[in-house]
Formats: C-alpha cells, structure tokens, sequence
C-alpha cells in the first residue's frame, strides 16, 4: 500500500488531547493490540513449550524432542506432553525418570498414546 | 585466580563443567555512587571503580583513575569460537564492560530444539548448555579480577525460545534479547506460533530475573531511511513491553533497545534528539539499553567511532541504563579483540569526560520546535495504532505490511516487510490446550490444570522441577566427533605448551595482520599496489578491507588484511631492559658528594617545552629535586650554543628535547650535538641526553647520544641514568 503523508487531517482527533492525554491513549491502545496475543497464548501450546516443559521434568534435550514429535504424531499435543509422562509414571507406579525413559522409545509412547491406545484417552 | 599474573587455562575452565553451579541467577544494575572523589577530581554521576582495572590511554597523566560508567557498558562478541571468545571477554571487563553479549551462530532461530556440545559457529557460536555454562564459569572468575558482577546475554528467539529460557535460567545467564516481532519480520517464523512461545519464554524469564532487550532497532537497522521508521519502533516497543508486562517481567528488567537512527553527515544529533525524549517519556517506567547506529557504518572506523560518540551524547543528555557498544570494525569483518576494547574505551572516555555536564547543560524541553517534534512522534505513534486496530489487529497489520515501511507513517511506500497470518517457518505448529491440559512445572504461562492432580501448585505433582532441585537437570557434554572445543584447543597445543605465537585478531594462532598505508594512486590502483605489496612481505589470504581518497588523483589511504605464515618461538625474543631507578635518598646523597651541572633546551626549531620542564623542574618531580643544577635555556636554541654554555658553566651534561620529528630532524639533530661537542674537544667529559614522544633510545644512542628517553619518561629516570654514567666514567 502506497499513501501520502496525511498526519495533518488523520491528527484531527488527537490535536485537542493533552500530553497526558495522548500518553494514556498510547497505553490503552497497546493493551487493546496485546490483548487477543495473551489470551492466544494462554489457551495454546507449542512444540517448543512442551520440549521446555520436559526439560523442566528432567528430560534431556534429545529426549524431550523425540517425545514431542511422538506426542505430536499421536494428537496429544492439546493435554500437554508433560502430563503424558506423568500418566506413564502413574500408570505403571514408576519413577518420573524412568518414565521419560520409557516415553522415548516410539513404540511404546505410540502404544499407549496413538487413537485407541491404552493412554489415548484421559482418564 | 590472582589478578594479572596468569593467563586463562581454558582446559581447566572445561574441567569438571558437568558440575558446575552458576553463582547466582538474574540481572545485577550497577550501584550508583554518586558524588565521590578519584583521584584529584570530584565525580558526580559514575559508578563505583574496580578492584583491577585498564585505564584509558591518557590516564596515565592522571594518576592511573579508571572512573566507570553509571550505565551497564555492554559489548558484544561473535568469534564463533567460546573458548576464544572467553579471553576477549576477560580483556573487554577489565577495560570495564560488565554486560558479555554472545551473538548466535547464523541459523540457530531456525533450529527446531537446543542444540548441544562445542560446534564452532559462524559469526557467532552456537548457544548450547556447554558453552553456556563454561562462559558462565569463566566470567565468575573473571568477576573476581575486576571485583563486580558481569552480566551473561544471549538471545531467547527462534522456533525454541522456551527451552532456550529454561536452559538459561537453569545456567545463570543474566539477560536475554526477547521479542516475538524479530522472529516474525526478521527471520521470517509464523507470526502465532512466535507469540505464543514469547508469553511462555517471557514467563521463564520473569521466574529467572533476568532483563529483557526487545528487538524493536533492528527496524532502524533494515529501513531504507532509518529516521523515517520512528513513529513504529514506539509501537513495536509498546508491543513488546505490555506483552512482557502481561507475562510477568518487572519493569525494571524490561529494556528497549534504541539506536539514534541517524548519523552524519545528516544533523543526525538534533534529528535524532526529539524521538529519544518522545521514547524516555513514554516509556517512563521501563528501562533503556541505548545502541550505537550500525545503519550507516562504513569500513571506516575513525567514521564509526564518531558517530558512535554522538550517540553517546545522546545517552548523556537523555539517559541510558545500559550502554551498548558496537564495535568500530563490524562494518568491514566480523568484530576482532582490539576492537572490543576500542569501544568500550570509547564509551568510557565520552561518559568520563561527560560526567556532571547535565548539572550544568539541560536540553530545553520547552522549546517550540523540539516540543512540537517530540509531539508529532508520539502522535503518529498513536495514529498506526488506531490504524493497526482498524484492520483487524496486530497480525493482521504484520500482513499488510504496516512494518519496516520506509514512510514516516502515516505515509507508507509500499515496501515494509510483510508475513501472512498461517505463513512462514513453523505455520500450523500451535496446538489449542484441552481440559485435561497440564504441565507439571514452576513457570508455565496460561491455562493449566493441576486440580486434576488435586493440588494448585503444578510442581508439587513432581516433587519440584529442575528450578527447584538442579541435580534433575541433564548435562549432554559433546555430540559430534568431529566438531568439538578439543579438536580445536588440540589444533593450538603447541601454541600454549612450547612457547609458540602468532599475532591475533580473532582466534588463538589466527596469524592475523592489518597494515595501514598510503598509495600515491588513484583508488583502484592503489589496491592493487596495496596486494601485490602484501603479496611480497608473504602475508596470505590477503583482502583490503577499507579505502579512502586523500585526492583522486593524489592519493589513497589503503587497510590490508592478510595472515603470517611464520611463528615466533616467545624465548627467542629480547624485551628492552627496564631502566634503572635509584631512590631518591640515594640520588640526593650522590648530588652532595659531587654536585651535577646541567644544560638544557629543547632545539632546533621546536617551541615544545612541556615534557623538558617536567623533566627538569622540582615542582614536577623532576631532578631539581635531587640537587642537580639546572640550566635552562629555553626553546629552539642553537646546538652550538647550548655547546658554548656548558662549557663556559663547566657544566657535566646537556639535555636537549625535541619533539618535532618529520625526517628525521630529532635524529639528525642528536648526530650534530654529538658533533660539536667533537670538534670542540668536550665529548668525553659532556653527558648527552636527548628526550621526546618520538624518541627511541636505541637510535639516539647510534645517533651518537649517551642515552635517550622517550614517552612516559620520569625525572628520578633522568637523573639515574646521569649519576651512573657519571660514576661510570670516573671508573
């Protein structure tokens, strides 16, 4: 898009505010832009958040990408890959290191997690 | 580590790093000092002087004060190799920098996970937790030498910001770049998926303390004409700020990240003035980290360094929390040590020199143009904005191409970045979170369900999480055989273990070389000559890196780099002996005994009389004080007079000073005296001194002087050299 420089008519609505009146305005603006990204991101999750989480629980960088892309290829992303561990670790009553573990081998996360598996639903 | 007395032992620095506990995580701010006295001088506004520290050149004149920057004085290193980087990062802290910026290989925004292990990395290095970590380690020593906190920085960007956060927080690093608009307009990732990661890695951050820099100059950095995109670096910095806020970072520790955007030969002080006020009053309650212009940086770097002093200005007559530096040299290679060091100086020198001056020089807001100017920002501002709103929103501008235009909005020329909503690197990886959502872990942003866990704290369902309890945190030292810090440290053994070095710029054993000259051709011959020169004294891998027309036909100024084929064995190499100083009870009780006549002046035609006064006069410690007569008989006086005096006074020596060197002339001068003092049968009982900046010992001696003395020379110097060959010559 190509527009001349039209400051002086589009400023009408602004001329008559004070000083802080524009500084108030700036803020409230930017809220209302911030707005619709933080209620996004309070409601989504990404490959990058879960990998953060397992490294948080104790997985390796190696171990949390491959659980993320079995977690991925399983549509499980939406309860958190996380919790999928801490399912793992609670349905067999094992350690959360050894469930991490366990969670590695595609196999077996897609035995459990995969339409159908044993863990594909929340229980 | 004592202070000076070793050099960094890398290897051990990577020794045992799997255990290694960072001292402290978050951000450090400077203590202000306020008034204080260094030195001679009262300082009003610095901060408080280290424990070890280089001064700047001059200093010496001063006694030895090294005066520190209110501001954080950040600098940043991209050398691709850690290991070297860590040695620059010791030389930049003692010159004063205590913000160590790592700059990322090219390619890691892409990088879908962290990568791992020691991969060299091209102009930057890879950020991984082994490289993290062994800077971080080698920084707490370095604390140690200079006696204050030094900030570790990189950068929370790309398709695994969230794990870099964690990574960071769990390694102590102190600040981190974060902004989910450089993602979406600079390196082209999905503009949903960018933010949604911001607001979880912004959380991890917050939990840390570690201070944000958004991303908001790099705008200034792409636009055709950097001062037209203003009014949009205030709503990009709005963006990110109540982004930020929104997650959970303190205000303190959000920093915008603001460059003048102009530079001369364009008024760029007065031109940029008015959007830094705009800035500072909008953004109030936030920090600044001010940036030097690279925009307009040529291969000069005399050009740059000026520009970057008037940013400097700026800083001072505004404010500045952190002061970035840029180096001088980035316009024509990737930053080497010295130049590190050259900006760090240069901010240090303009805010030493600086110091106080807004007590006495305010910028005056009242102003009618600079009120309007400032105005009109904040309004245009205010009017994208509204725009931005009109059609659908953030994303929706992005689209559009509200962005990086190089109209001063609300003009737009049409050519601003523009990305779509579902377009771009990691499109469709954003995953809406379900009822059963949950994520065991302190510092989770958004939803999140641990009441089916029957408890509100996420955490306790793991018994803590790596924040809480680091020994869960997994340490991977190295990945690729092939691409390793000890294929590289095995590359230089040698170097360190036999005694072995070549000159450097970037790397350990680089052989690196810049030779500086002038061609009395035109721009194009002159580089031809300037590598065909290079070419003769065997420098290799030759390139010039900078020229410049003194006149198109008269001449060309020409910088070369190139790489030494040769080593030097360090044993083989003589240092010049350090003259002998005795104390001044000694010289005194050598003066009684036999007292000491001398003649002095400075000669042929040279007014400069300075640095032969402090030699000479008491009040300046000079060798007055030790009881030698002293004679002097002015500025640019005859050779052969100064002959005549000594022997007509019976005088022991004549010193002559000589400032003035162009062909040669202080030599030549030298070889003369000698030779009066010949011809008039007086050279074996005068002692002749000769003194000067220019002056090397070495050649006064073979130009038929006793000694000479050049830079830095002190009176008790003088007068020991006289009384020992006195003693000398009696036997």
């Amino acid at each position: 898009m190509k527009r001349n420089d039209d400051f002086d008519t589009r400023r009408e609505s602004l001329k008559h505010l004070s000083d802080e009146e524009l500084h108030h305005r700036f803020w409230q603006l930017s809220q209302q832009l911030v707005r619709p990204m933080i209620e996004l991101a309070q409601t989504h999750t990404t490959p990058s958040i879960e990998r953060s989480v397992l490294l948080r629980m104790g997985a390796s960088s190696i171990e949390a990408s491959a659980i993320v892309g079995y977690a991925m290829a399983c549509g499980v992303m939406s309860r958190g890959v996380g919790h999928c561990v801490i399912q793992v670790r609670d349905h067999y009553g094992i350690s959360l290191r050894q469930s991490i573990e366990q969670c590695c081998d595609e196999a077996f996360f897609n035995k459990h997690f995969s339409p159908g598996g044993l863990l594909h639903e929340t229980v | 580590m004592k202070p000076f007395d070793q050099k960094l032992d890398i290897e051990a620095i990577l020794n045992d790093l799997e255990h290694y506990v960072p001292r402290r995580k978050g951000w450090t701010w400077h203590k202000r000092a306020g008034r204080q006295k260094i030195g001679k001088f009262e300082f009003l506004d610095m901060s408080e002087n280290l424990k070890t520290s280089i001064g700047l050149p001059a200093s010496h004149a001063f006694d030895s004060i090294d005066p520190q920057p209110k501001a954080i004085i950040t600098t940043e290193i991209a050398s691709g190799r850690f290991e070297d980087d860590i040695r620059r990062m010791r030389m930049a802290a003692i010159h004063g920098a205590d913000h160590m910026m790592v700059i990322r290989t090219a390619g890691q925004s892409h990088f879908d996970g962290l990568i791992e292990g020691t991969p060299q990395g091209v102009g930057g290095i890879p950020i991984t937790r082994k490289q993290v970590r062994a800077q971080r380690k080698a920084l707490d020593m370095i604390e140690d030498e200079v006696g204050r906190p030094i900030n570790y920085h990189s950068y929370v960007s790309g398709v695994a910001g969230p794990e870099i956060a964690v990574m960071f927080v769990e390694e102590g690093v102190n600040g981190a770049h974060q902004d989910p608009q450089y993602n979406i307009l600079y390196r082209n990732i999905n503009m949903v998926r960018s933010f949604v990661d911001a607001a979880e890695s912004k959380k991890i951050m917050a939990y840390g303390q570690l201070a944000q820099i958004d991303g908001a100059h790099n705008a200034n950095a792409t636009a055709v004409e950097a001062w037209k995109v203003t009014p949009e670096l205030l709503v990009q910095h709005a963006i990110n700020t109540t982004f930020s806020l929104a997650c959970g970072i303190n205000e303190e520790n959000i920093c915008l990240s603001t460059v003048p955007p102009t530079a001369p030969p364009a008024p760029c002080v007065r031109m940029d003035l008015p959007y830094a006020i705009a800035l500072r009053q909008l953004f109030c309650n936030v920090r600044m980290r001010a940036q030097m212009n690279t925009k307009y940086m040529e291969s000069s770097v005399r050009e740059a360094t000026v520009t970057h002093t008037l940013n400097l200005l700026i800083s001072q007559l505004t404010s500045a929390d952190i002061q970035s530096t840029i180096t001088p040299d980035e316009g024509r290679n990737v930053p080497w040590h010295i130049y590190n060091i050259e900006a760090i100086d240069t901010a240090k020198q303009v805010f030493a020199g600086l110091d106080g001056i807004n007590e006495y020089l305010k910028i005056d807001l009242d102003n009618p143009q600079l009120k309007a100017e400032v105005r009109q920002l904040k309004e245009r501002a205010v009017l994208m904005m509204e725009e931005m709103l009109e059609v659908g929103g953030y994303f929706e501008s992005v689209a559009q191409g509200f962005f990086v235009d190089s109209g001063f909005y609300p003009q737009r020329n049409g050519d601003g970045i523009a990305r779509k909503v579902q377009g771009g690197i990691a499109a469709d990886t954003v995953y809406p979170r379900g009822k059963d959502y949950f994520a065991p872990v302190t510092a989770h942003f958004g939803d999140n369900h641990p009441e089916l866990y029957g408890t509100d704290d996420p955490v306790s369902v793991i018994s803590g999480c790596t924040f809480e309890d680091r020994s869960k945190i997994i340490y991977i030292d190295e990945l690729d055989e092939t691409d390793n810090v000890y294929l590289r440290l095995e590359e230089t053994r040698r170097m360190r273990d036999q005694g072995i070095v070549k000159p450097e710029m970037e790397w350990q054993h680089d052989g690196v070389v810049l030779l500086t000259m002038f061609f009395p051709l035109s721009v194009d011959l002159a580089k031809a000559a300037a590598l065909s020169m290079a070419k003769q004294m065997n420098l290799q891998e030759t390139e010039v890196i900078h020229t410049e027309i003194m006149h198109p036909m008269e001449g060309t100024r020409v910088e070369v780099k190139g790489k030494v084929p040769f080593e030097i064995e360090i044993n083989s190499l003589k240092i010049e002996e350090k003259p002998k100083m005795m104390d001044e009870e000694q010289l005194k009780a050598a003066v009684i005994a036999k007292p000491f006549k001398i003649i002095a002046a400075t000669v042929g035609e040279d007014e400069h009389s300075v640095g032969l006064r402090e030699i000479i006069d008491i009040k300046h410690g000079g060798i007055e004080k030790f009881g030698f007569e002293c004679i002097y008989l002015g500025t640019s006086v005859a050779l052969s007079k100064l002959v005549d005096a000594a022997i007509e006074t019976s005088a022991d020596a004549i010193l002559i000073s000589t400032i003035i060197s162009h062909d040669d002339v202080h030599y030549k001068n030298m070889r003369k005296l000698h030779d009066i003092c010949l011809e008039k049968g007086v050279r074996d009982r005068l002692i002749l001194v000769a003194g000067g900046t220019q002056v090397t010992p070495e050649l006064a001696r073979r130009n038929g002087m006793d000694e000479g003395f050049g830079r830095k020379t002190k009176g008790q110097q003088v007068a020991t050299f006289l009384v020992l060959r006195r003693n000398e010559a009696r036997g």
